[in-house]
């Protein structure tokens, strides 16, 4: 019978090995970010990731709070295809920043909306799209451009990886999602687009417990699911008070 | 030294430019302020790149305890209040939103802003590196592009300039420069010097400013 539920973080992220590419739902806030699949690859210890997601971690927006910042501190990086990857605060620059000016980390930033498509694109089987943003900046460079009605557009290739980390609400056995709130940003696309997407949830449901007009991920494109167990210890610096408002 | 505008007061006379259900997208910074100036009665949508559109005013630091919600943020990762009517979506469809045209202005701050309404405003000064974030995309697309700012950089440096010397956002997006002396519109025969603060004259907004102005034979004083 099928069954996407697993007990541990620790096996959910067991079998991603070196060189992995994996995508993380991540903005400017702890917010969806999928904070103890996070802990559980840096205790597993994969090395030579290519790591996609909005930012590069530990940019210190609302508060210090541990996200994929700690696999650049664990040194786990080669890559990441990022685009918001530096801190706002030159005085706190993250691991990451530290790591791409040293040249020990390759850096590969775009416009949000470019990152956004391209992921889309790589779960919906396109395999590259022209868009407007870029054009005449840094971000053309090597790229091919086409004009359609006078506008001249980019050719940018969709990005596919081989697990997902996203952040969910609730699921139901069936591995359906629902999100709440901004939480939602960048999983719902992040899970379309690896090989083996892995969803951390609040809570996991029989199926037909949840809505289905407002299932936002089909449980097709879920892999595992990991419910959290709350630890009052995890993510450290992030304030307790905003966290325990989510349950 | 001529006493320049407020950052309030340039806000304020940004907000001049909304209008009754436009879908406004705020870039981090002075453009955040605009909302606190919205005219009663009138309905602005707010849009942001994380997902939401349709919600309320920032959480203040009395409210934190009460009312933060980390599932409830805006691009700056501010807390925000829920509106009725408010909506999520995904990061795709919120981009989708911007690309496709359907996001009425967009208030965007600035490093440099050229003649050509050429924008430069996501490399960190000095640093080298920088954040391209959704800035790119909104400078591109959004149908009207705001850009917000102090006339001069502290040194006394112009930030309109002939020609960007850091990296573009955006090439030819500006439509509207707002700064704390003078109101300019980017037009095809160049920089079109339309309102100065009060107290200011034509020729005192051209010395701050790098490139040749344009004056508006309607040339007023800026009025909130």
């Amino acid at each position: 019978m099928l069954n996407k539920v697993v007990e541990t973080f620790e096996k959910a992220v067991a079998d991603v090995p070196d060189g992995a590419v994996i995508m993380i739902g991540n903005f400017a806030g702890p917010g969806g970010t999928p904070f103890y699949l996070i802990r559980a690859l840096c205790q597993q210890g994969a090395k030579e990731l290519t790591i996609i997601a909005n930012t590069a971690g530990g940019i210190g927006l609302t508060l210090d709070f541990d996200d994929h910042r700690i696999l650049f501190e664990n040194r786990q990086v080669k890559k990441v295809i990022a685009s918001f990857p530096f801190s706002t605060s030159p005085s706190r620059p993250s691991p990451a920043e530290k790591q791409i000016l040293a040249g020990e980390v390759e850096l590969e930033i775009l416009p949000q909306g470019t990152l956004a498509e391209r992921i889309r694109a790589g779960g919906a089987g396109i395999p590259a799209f022209y868009t407007p943003t870029g054009f005449g900046t840094v971000i053309e460079d090597g790229k091919e451009t086409r004009d359609f009605d006078g506008r001249p557009c980019l050719l940018e290739l969709a990005l596919k990886a081989d697990y997902a980390f996203v952040r969910a609400y609730k699921a139901d056995t069936m591995g359906n999602l629902v999100y709440r709130g901004t939480q939602r940003q960048f999983n719902p696309i992040m899970a379309t687009a690896a090989r083996v997407t892995i969803a951390e949830v609040d809570e996991i449901v029989d199926a037909g417990e949840l809505d289905p007009e407002v299932i936002i991920t089909p449980g097709i494109y879920v892999n595992r699911m990991v419910k959290v167990t709350e630890d009052p210890s995890f993510p450290r610096n992030l304030d307790r008070v905003f966290w325990a408002k989510r349950t | 030294m001529k006493e320049r505008l407020s950052r309030e007061v340039v806000a304020m006379r940004i907000a001049k430019e909304l209008f009754d259900g436009a879908v406004v997208n705020l870039g981090i910074g002075l453009p955040t302020l605009v909302s606190s100036f919205v005219p009663e009665g009138m309905t602005v949508i707010y849009h942001t790149e994380n997902g939401a559109l349709g919600f309320g005013p920032v959480v203040t630091a009395e409210d934190m305890e009460e009312k933060a919600d980390i599932d409830l943020v805006n691009a700056s990762g501010q807390y925000v209040t829920p509106l009725p009517g408010m909506c999520f979506f995904h990061h795709a469809d919120s981009f989708a939103m911007i690309r496709g045209g359907h996001i009425d202005i967009t208030i965007l701050g600035v490093l440099e802003v050229s003649e050509k309404g050429d924008l430069a405003n996501w490399m960190f000064p000095g640093r080298g590196v920088g954040n391209i974030g959704g800035g790119m995309d909104l400078a591109f697309n959004a149908k009207k592009v705001i850009a917000a700012t102090e006339h001069t950089t502290k040194d006394g440096k112009p930030k309109i300039v002939s020609k960007c010397s850091v990296p573009l956002t955006a090439p030819e997006c500006v439509d509207l420069i707002v700064t704390d002396v003078a109101v300019i519109e980017v037009t095809g025969e160049g920089l079109l010097l339309r309102e100065v603060a009060p107290g200011w004259t034509a020729e005192e907004v051209q010395d701050l400013t790098e490139p040749k102005l344009l004056i508006d034979s309607d040339l007023t004083e800026i009025e909130l």
